[in-house]
């Protein structure tokens, strides 16, 4: 099948970048800087991503609030105008449908950004749900988005934008233009640094990213491509929907009981996840570290073994890979909760070989 | 993509070049392109035996993990311990600096079955 390609496919091809198939689009994996350099550019200076294979829908209808409300983990309904919320989407048994960003732009009008693998799922799902004639409106296929990360991207963008850009509060967003561009700007991102995400017409993206490219090259930044992010969004201990978050584990497990607001409130999942938190979780999603000096990767899918405990594995390696601006190697892991406290050892299984690993609290990285 | 025209190559997108009785291996350009920044790559032994087609070692990019096979089966009579601290001289120099093990072989009739140049640049049109 035709992999699918976003508006800035002629950039890419442009740049160099090696294209790989990921879910079906036709997507940069690195540019010819590669991954390491590329990560080290939104850490030091700004990083472009082109994640316009995302999805985006309107949840729009004059009782959009109260729909909206029951559909997400987090008070995304209840939130100002102008705000972005994290949030899950949970099935009844609070297994988890999909993480996404949800924007309030009004009480009768939401727009969210969901991962691309999930875009059809989610908008079924929520299609399924809504009641009373609220409207979900998939515009996936006419917005491209493209994020702009790291300590010199706000000022950069600042300056193609309106000029007031840099007073925006994390996880705000506002229509504004950028390059002339009409956008939908939001102080949010994906790699632990700070930065914009700019949604925008397809028609409109790759004048977007042109202007965006030709501003970051003189600040020593480059165009990132999906390697470099996962490592930038695993060094900030960020969930990757597949990988991290699934319909097997809660959000409770998954360490992201900040984003299921239960007080009051009911959604999908409610009743289930109250009482998990009532009677308590048995395994739960930790970070932990390889030393340097180990020289072993643990990756996605590697078992976390006990023999003291089990014969068969106690754990699952969800993510891994090298640390970039970290020492060793770095990864997220499901334990029973017997092995989640930090600086317990963790043994994993790397391909026949056993190496010690052990369990860290909060990010690998932390911007200074 | 063109190839040093003075060294063999396998189907795994792995290098040979005579060094005397013994052959040095690497991995291709090809290879290196495939993978990305490579860091951390596991090599076996002085004196260890290593068979064609057997896995003698691993090489980690930032992305993944992928097993090194044997080009042909003989002993292990030297390892390029500068990896160990540099491994993106695979990156940088596939062909010089980023050189892996170098293999006494034991099964001379194995070297005839080695890629010449023009075999190998064929098989890595047709990928």
């Amino acid at each position: 099948m035709e992999r699918r390609r976003t508006p800035l496919w002629d950039a890419h091809k442009q740049l160099g970048a090696r294209l790989i198939d990921f879910g079906g689009w036709d997507m940069p994996v690195s540019y010819p800087a590669g991954t390491i350099k590329e990560h080290q550019a939104c850490r030091t200076a700004v990083g472009l991503f082109d994640v316009s294979h995302m999805g985006e829908a309107y949840i729009r209808g004059a009782n959009a609030r109260e729909q909206v409300e029951r559909l997400t983990t987090n008070a995304v309904a209840s939130a100002p105008v102008g705000k972005a919320v994290y949030t899950l989407l949970c099935r009844p048994d609070a297994g988890v449908i999909d993480d996404c960003i949800f924007y309030k732009r009004s009480d009768t009008e939401f727009f969210v950004i969901l991962n691309a693998s999930n875009r059809m799922k989610d908008v079924d799902w929520f299609r399924e749900h809504v009641q009373g004639g609220c409207d979900v409106v998939d515009v996936s296929d006419e917005t491209a988005l493209i994020a702009v990360q790291g300590p010199k991207a706000v000022a950069m963008v600042d300056a193609l934008g309106d000029g007031t850009m840099a007073g925006m509060p994390s996880f705000t967003f506002k229509d504004t233009t950028v390059a002339g561009i009409e956008v939908m700007a939001a102080r949010t991102g994906y790699t632990g640094e700070d930065g914009f995400e700019l949604a925008c017409a397809n028609v409109d993206a790759a004048a977007l990213w042109a202007a965006l490219h030709a501003a970051a090259l003189p600040l020593g930044g480059l165009a990132v491509g999906l390697g470099a992010r996962d490592s930038l969004r695993l060094e900030s201990k960020l969930p990757l929907y597949g990988n991290d978050l699934d319909d097997d584990h809660t959000p409770l497990e998954a360490g992201l009981g900040w984003a299921v607001k239960l007080d009051g409130r009911e959604f999908f999942g409610a009743p289930r996840l109250r009482e998990q938190k009532a009677t308590g979780i048995t395994r739960q999603l930790v970070g932990f570290t390889i030393d340097a000096a180990t020289r072993a990767i643990a990756r996605h899918g590697y078992a976390v073994v006990d023999k003291s405990v089990s014969d068969t594995p106690i754990g699952v390696v969800t993510s891994g890979g090298p640390g970039i601006s970290v020492q060793g190697s770095i990864g997220l892991a499901y334990v029973p909760t017997s092995h989640a406290k930090a600086g317990t050892t963790l043994t994993i299984d790397c391909r026949g070989k056993e190496i010690a690993a052990t369990v860290v609290a909060g990010k690998f990285y932390k911007r200074s | 993509m063109s190839f040093p025209t003075d060294l063999k190559y396998t189907q795994d997108h792995e290098w040979l070049r005579a060094q005397g009785a013994n052959w040095r291996v690497g991995i291709t350009q090809f290879a290196v392109d495939q993978l990305g920044d490579i860091t951390l790559i596991d090599l076996p032994k002085e004196g260890d035996l290593v068979t064609k087609g057997q896995r003698f070692g691993t090489i980690e990019s930032v992305k993944s993990v992928s097993d090194l096979y044997a080009p042909v089966s003989g002993k292990v009579v030297a390892i390029n311990t500068g990896l160990k601290d540099a491994p993106e001289s695979v990156n940088t120099e596939p062909y010089g600096k980023g050189w892996m093990i170098e293999i006494e072989p034991t099964e001379k009739v194995e070297l005839d079955e080695l890629l010449a140049p023009d075999a190998y640049t064929a098989h890595v049109a047709a990928q």
